[in-house]
């Protein structure tokens, strides 16, 4: 499947390395070039300079045949729009979306994005080692 | 009518200033602290410290009696998040959105934002405006009827010069308000009014239609 993923942060890196060995189409987006340097040599997607929240950029990065969109930059409200952008604007069938803040990522959940808090996750699996 | 304010830029500073003046309950939001005390000693506590898209913030506020929620930030993303909150957790009847990325209009728009405000396009605008060449003006946009007032000059050119209303094909999605001839008062057209070179013509139209109007009414 082609993916396109925004923001080139550890977790954005790691998982376009991963979908790559795996065969898959990868596009990273990221606008800071410097972020780039996370991706392994072996990386044989496109790593493309742009603002994810950019329709533009987004068109660039092959957004209109995208079978994935996920975003995960620093920033909830940018994922938050960028996913928007993805589902209504481009009919991207798969968005993906990371918000931190557990009572966002609620709220968008139920607007029908597909969203992971990794604060609530994490806490959870913390949790679990401790108490378990 | 009680209205909160995300985002104590300078657009911020200064709204609040005038819907204060105006007699309303307003209530800034912004994250930095010296801003927000800034304004506290100006202006008294009409400024409240915190992130105005975050529901726990909206939430000590009072957002669910706000009757509008005006976001102002630099930033077109946290506009969009602060209005979509207060919508969809509180059901703000208002949401007013900044955008700097003009492109942005329509996804706000689809998102259920209620007005948009786009800085950029204000300016070009009023750039329109003041260029006399530009057949036709955006003056107004109606957003909850999805029609447009527009300003359409007649030049010397024009091949509708010396034409009456009647025998124009305008689109049926468009009415002419108002004539304000170069000169002599302004006047509301009738189907024997005669179009002359120099005349603006005030009318309301469909924003699908308005090329077509432009070409009724300025000829090819």
């Amino acid at each position: 499947m082609k993916v396109v993923i925004m923001g080139c942060g550890r977790v954005g890196a790691r998982l376009a390395s991963l979908l790559d060995a795996d065969g898959h189409e990868v596009t990273v987006l990221d606008n800071d070039t410097y972020s780039f340097r996370r991706l392994p040599p072996t990386f044989g997607g496109t790593a493309l300079f742009g603002n994810g929240i950019d329709e533009e950029a987004l068109r660039r990065a092959g957004i209109e045949e995208a079978d994935v969109f996920v975003a995960v930059t620093q920033g909830d409200n940018r994922n938050v729009m960028a996913c928007q952008i993805a589902k209504h604007i481009f009919n991207v069938p798969r968005v993906m979306c990371r918000i931190y803040d557990p009572l966002r990522e609620e709220m968008y959940s139920t607007l029908g994005l597909e969203t992971i808090s990794p604060t609530k996750v994490f806490a959870q699996l913390l949790r679990e080692k401790l108490e378990g | 009518m009680y209205i909160i304010v995300v985002g104590g830029g300078r657009l911020g500073y200064y709204l609040l200033k005038a819907l204060l003046n105006e007699g309303h309950e307003v209530l800034l939001l912004e994250k930095n602290e010296r801003i927000c005390q800034n304004i506290i000693e100006e202006m008294g506590s009409v400024c409240y410290r915190g992130d105005g898209c975050e529901a726990a913030t909206l939430a000590e506020v009072g957002t669910g009696r706000a009757d509008m929620l005006v976001a102002v930030t630099g930033d077109d993303e946290d506009n969009l998040v602060a209005c979509q909150v207060a919508k969809h957790k509180y059901n703000v009847p208002r949401t007013i959105g900044r955008i700097r990325n003009p492109q942005n209009e329509v996804l706000f728009k689809k998102l259920g934002i209620d007005v948009t405000v786009s800085t950029t396009n204000l300016i070009i605008e009023a750039i329109e405006r003041e260029v006399p060449t530009h057949p036709l003006t955006r003056l107004l946009t109606i957003g909850e009827k999805g029609l447009v007032i527009v300003d359409v000059k007649i030049s010397p050119e024009s091949t509708t010069v010396g034409k009456t209303v009647k025998e124009l094909s305008l689109p049926s999605e468009s009415k002419l308000a108002l004539i304000i001839p170069h000169e002599g008062s302004a006047h509301v057209p009738a189907a024997s009014t005669v179009l002359r070179a120099g005349d603006q013509i005030i009318a309301l139209t469909s924003p699908e239609s308005e090329e077509a109007l432009r070409a009724a009414l300025r000829g090819v």
